[in-house]
């Protein structure tokens, strides 16, 4: 099976290693492009079937030539940990952990995700 | 990499310390990657997704399983808020951001790509890389191959 990743965070599938990754520089979530940017989304998704056969081995990363915004203020903000928010994760890896125990208890086959 | 990427392995390490998490992950890893090579000119091939998003239903929520959805009608809701993107700087409720059915759709009219398959399939994301490989992943190419498919773009949320 011929496969493309579209995706945008990097060092994770590139630490995987995947025949063939198009990424787009966006905050998690939109890999094929912006919400409501139609022409945006259709040229990803081409690049994307380019390398179908523009790519003859695996590991190979191309870049989506496109930017999120002007400002770039969104990088910073993803899994942030600081001091404002540290004790609030704390206790929240505290519920997810009892979450996670009742979920076991009860057969759940996958476990919950931790958000 | 550029300065500007974001290093999400060490951004994701650090938010599960801070919740208390004691054993970090490990992202799955492989020194050889399979290279499967197209046999097919793009305009006669025939194009899939494999999607971490879920039918929107409950049952779908609760209990998690590798699901293949009809591509038509598109649908107009999928269940994404258990994935880990970035819900402070964007939203997930245009689907052709993350599921490009309507790219495929576009791309087929103007005979870039042969044909979409008839469905596209949602596995869970699973912390158990061995029930990812053992289980999902060869399920997702039984599907794959039912439909006659010859490139699956994998799009994870």
């Amino acid at each position: 099976m011929v496969t493309v990743i579209l995706g945008s965070a990097l060092d994770i599938v590139e630490y995987c290693g995947v025949p063939r990754f198009l990424y787009s520089d966006f905050p998690l979530g939109n890999p094929c492009g912006k919400p409501g940017y139609r022409d945006m989304q259709l040229a990803i998704v081409r690049q994307a079937l380019s390398m179908v056969h523009g790519i003859d081995q695996p590991r190979a990363t191309w870049r989506a030539p496109f930017t999120w915004s002007e400002n770039d203020a969104w990088r910073a903000a993803y899994a942030r940990v600081d001091d404002s928010n540290r004790d609030a994760l704390q206790r929240k890896g505290e519920q997810r952990r009892r979450q996670q125990a009742d979920a076991r208890a009860a057969g759940q086959r996958r476990a919950p995700m931790i958000d | 990499m550029a300065d500007s990427d974001i290093s999400y392995m060490e951004r994701t390490r650090q938010y599960y310390r801070a919740q208390g998490y004691t054993d970090d992950y490990r992202w799955a890893h492989f020194e050889s990657v399979p290279f499967t090579r197209p046999v097919k000119a793009l305009d006669q091939s025939r194009v899939t997704v494999v999607t971490t998003a879920m039918p929107g239903d409950a049952a779908s929520r609760s209990d998690r399983e590798v699901t293949a959805v009809p591509v038509a009608p598109p649908p107009r809701r999928l269940y994404t808020d258990h994935l880990s993107w970035d819900k402070d700087n964007t939203h997930t409720r245009d689907i052709p951001s993350f599921l490009p059915l309507w790219q495929l759709a576009q791309l087929r009219d103007a005979g870039i790509i042969g044909s979409l398959a008839p469905r596209f399939y949602c596995v869970p994301t699973e912390y158990s890389q061995r029930t990812t490989i053992d289980t999902d992943a060869p399920e997702i190419l039984a599907l794959c191959r039912q439909d006659q498919a010859d490139i699956a773009l994998l799009v994870p949320l």
